[in-house]
């Protein structure tokens, strides 16, 4: 740093803190760098889930015994559903992109309450170290599944207690983070936001909080019931006391199903905000798709049984259930639609963002689509608990959210860090991980359909070949996401500088330096147009007239 | 210098953030009001009959002392508004008081409760029908964690006095009052959901 750059503002990683050192970090309630701080967290929670996955599959290289104990095959299902679940795919979109860039986006100095947001992320560090410590008490980890069923969950003799803990932690960090961005975007979007003013992952975070807001409080109360029950013996759910088990998973739900919509609507959010910038054309049914994100977390809310169909339940209630669920299709594929005709005739840039954009549309349609297939009653009594249900949930969870995690990471790593990264690794590291996610997790799709069951430790030689194509897929993809991440590691320091602007975004964002000064805006900007006004690219018949 | 220091404030903000969390937990005991009206639909007469050992009087009692701590806590913003700095201190005073008596009468109810045998595991409710082993975990879940939330509104509560005090809260910014007031008509506001449903209805 010389003196002849005084002019300009220092950016925010060279602020001037209370705290030096890592205290100035931990201790900070700067919307950026709390974004850094859990990009770190969960990256690093996400390679550990991971690597239990890789495990997981490497298990199931042969039908018999290949690696581990049946025991430890059950606590890594569970581990690897906890982890990404509740450490990865929930906080990933609102607390790592929507922290850094809402304030960016809307055109503020901060989210409203930057000191909650602090107590959000400690929370957040506070549940994932309980969820990691219980892997290492004597007792072992928890081997219930991520999903906690009674009365299983009430009789286990593993680490239950600390892993419900730090579910109901990680709930409360959501919340305060979902009730801070709602306040954040009523309050402080720049003069000129209109609410149609305001790009649609900002929309998507809204609706997301009113999410995280009504629906976590749930989970909370249950999993705190479940944690009474086998701390004190009272009789909740337990059925030997008179309890329903089935009411448990009814609660269970009403949380985890909207849940998805936390994870996947956030991503819908990145993705129609990263299309327009590479089509360079507005987007398509800018409306559609915001209402569409209220109409999927509302109607998203009211779907839950879909997950119990098997369980007993009234036929009129299965019917109710099958057809809310087919609903929710409807403002899913008017997004779907809309970023295929925002592509289409525009002028694209095929860069890494975009690519990855793709492969969400792609594989969030197989996702989708296996979903409608489970949510069709006469299916889905034939596929329940197959490795069908598990290939259709990667196929959005990761397909999905995972996908767009990493496009938004290499579209808006310039802006983060203030570097770029070399483009060809990238584009491998895409290839690879695009790849090797279709050999490992279409197989599964076919598996299930042939009857294999989900989370067994052994199974039938009639599979084998599709298990271990299975596998060989998920050497195939961690190769490309590994190639992804050292690619990114290595621009932190060797990068060139990146541009304010090096994608040609529209978003308020792409006006400030990279990284952004830590006030973000000298002057608080006045918007006058939309957040994809590409009209420069777009047909000049008007400018000819 | 010609610029001039804004205090940043948006009261309308900090109040839409306070309600969100309060519907956040009006969500929390509605959960458990699911389960209560699962279980009461599902065994009717045993509900019934072990509603009929709580005191209802107690429960009475116990309405009335929160409704009025939820009158003084809104009287004390009045006078805070009116710069009548010692009168909302004593009105904020009298409502901790109010939650303490509120707490040593469920002290008193729930030891009765134990004493006569009824508590999870024991033998005594182990030997009653499932109905009311389920009544009674949820009467002692539901009103425990609603006490939780007393207590953690007495702590908000004796907060807000140090403000008043050192004047952090005054005439032209009491957010942080009515907060702590809105806070507390959510604790009375519950209670008044878990008195019938556990003291009235037989």
């Amino acid at each position: 740093m010389t003196t002849a750059t005084v002019a300009a503002e220092p950016d925010f990683y060279h602020e001037k803190t209370r705290f030096k050192g890592i205290f100035g970090w931990i201790f900070s309630t700067d919307h950026k760098r709390i974004g850094i701080l859990y990009l770190i967290a969960i990256i690093t929670f996400f390679l550990a889930g991971m690597t239990i996955g890789v495990l997981m599959r490497l298990e199931m290289l042969y039908p018999e015994n290949t690696i581990v104990t049946a025991q430890t095959y059950n606590m890594f299902f569970t581990l690897h559903g906890i982890i990404m679940i509740f450490l990865v795919l929930i906080p990933v979109f609102p607390a790592v992109f929507g922290n850094f860039f809402l304030p960016l986006m809307i055109g503020a100095k901060d989210v409203f309450f930057p000191r909650l947001n602090l107590l959000s992320w400690w929370l957040f560090m506070a549940g994932g170290t309980l969820a990691l410590v219980s892997l290492f008490l004597p007792g072992g980890a928890a081997d219930t599944g991520w999903t906690f069923y009674v009365p299983y969950s009430i009789r286990s003799n593993t680490n239950i207690i600390p892993a419900l803990m730090a579910a109901f932690i990680l709930g409360f960090s959501s919340i305060l983070t979902g009730l801070n961005f709602i306040t954040t975007i009523h309050r402080m979007r720049a003069p000129g936001m209109t609410w149609f003013k305001m790009p649609l992952f900002t929309w998507s975070l809204y609706a997301t909080g009113w999410v995280q807001v009504l629906a976590t409080p749930v989970i909370g109360i249950t999993l705190l019931l479940v944690t009474i029950e086998r701390l004190f013996g009272v009789g909740i759910f337990d059925p030997t006391l008179g309890g329903d088990p089935v009411l448990y998973q009814h609660l269970f739900w009403m949380y985890s199903h909207p849940a998805v919509y936390i994870i996947i609507l956030p991503a819908m959010g990145v993705v129609s905000d990263i299309i327009p910038v590479f089509a360079r054309r507005t987007i398509f049914g800018y409306k559609f798709i915001a209402y569409s994100s209220l109409a999927i977390a509302s109607v998203g809310s009211l779907v839950w049984a879909h997950h119990m169909f098997t369980v007993g339940m009234s036929n009129t209630g299965m019917f109710m259930f099958s057809l809310l669920t087919f609903l929710v299709a409807i403002p899913s594929a008017i997004k779907v639609f809309n970023w295929i005709a925002t592509l289409y005739k525009g002028s694209i840039v095929l860069e890494v963002p975009l690519l990855f954009m793709l492969a969400f549309i792609v594989q969030f349609s197989i996702g989708g689509l296996t979903g409608l297939m489970l949510g069709a009653l006469s299916v889905n009594i034939h596929v329940t608990d197959t490795y069908f249900v598990v290939g259709h949930f990667h196929y959005v969870m990761f397909g999905g959210t995972g996908f767009a995690l990493f496009g938004a990471l290499h579209y808006w790593f310039p802006k983060m860090f203030g570097r770029m990264y070399k483009k060809r690794p990238a584009f491998i590291g895409w290839l690879f991980m695009t790849i090797g996610f279709n050999i490992l997790y279409f197989p599964m799709l076919i598996l299930g359909y042939m009857g294999m069951p989900r989370r067994y430790y052994h199974y039938l030689q009639e599979f084998q070949s599709l298990q271990q194509l299975s596998t060989v897929g998920s050497w195939i993809m961690v190769a490309g996401i590994l190639l992804l991440i050292v690619n990114l590691i290595v621009s932190l320091r060797r990068g060139d500088k990146a541009p304010a602007n090096p994608w040609g975004g529209k978003t308020l964002e792409w006006t400030v330096s990279s990284p952004p000064p830590t006030e973000n805006f000298h002057t608080i900007p006045v918007v006058t147009t939309g957040p994809y006004d590409y009209s420069e690219y777009e047909k000049p018949s008007s400018e000819l007239s | 210098m010609t610029t001039t220091v804004i205090k940043h404030r948006d009261d309308v903000g900090s109040r839409m953030g306070l309600w969100l969390f309060l519907f956040s937990e009006l969500i929390l005991f509605g959960g458990m009001f699911i389960i209560y009206a699962v279980y009461r639909f599902k065994h009717p007469e045993e509900f019934r009959l072990a509603a009929a050992e709580l005191d209802s009087f107690i429960g009475t009692i116990n309405t009335i002392i929160l409704l009025t701590s939820s009158l003084t806590v809104a009287m004390s913003i009045t006078a805070i508004r009116q710069d009548k700095k010692y009168f909302s201190m004593a009105l904020v005073g009298t409502t901790i008081v109010l939650a303490f008596v509120f707490l040593v009468n469920k002290y008193f109810e729930w030891s009765h409760k134990i004493s006569i045998g009824i508590y999870p595991r024991s033998p005594d409710l182990l030997n009653k029908p499932p109905g009311e082993i389920l009544y009674f975990g949820l009467y002692y879940v539901m009103t425990g964690l609603h006490a939780l939330h007393v207590i953690i509104g007495i702590i908000v509560l004796a907060v807000m006095f140090g403000f008043i005090a050192t004047g952090k809260i005054n005439q032209h910014s009491f957010v942080h009052l009515e907060a702590g007031g809105l806070y507390w008509h959510l604790v009375d506001i519950i209670w008044i959901f878990l008195f019938p449903l556990f003291y009235l209805i037989q």
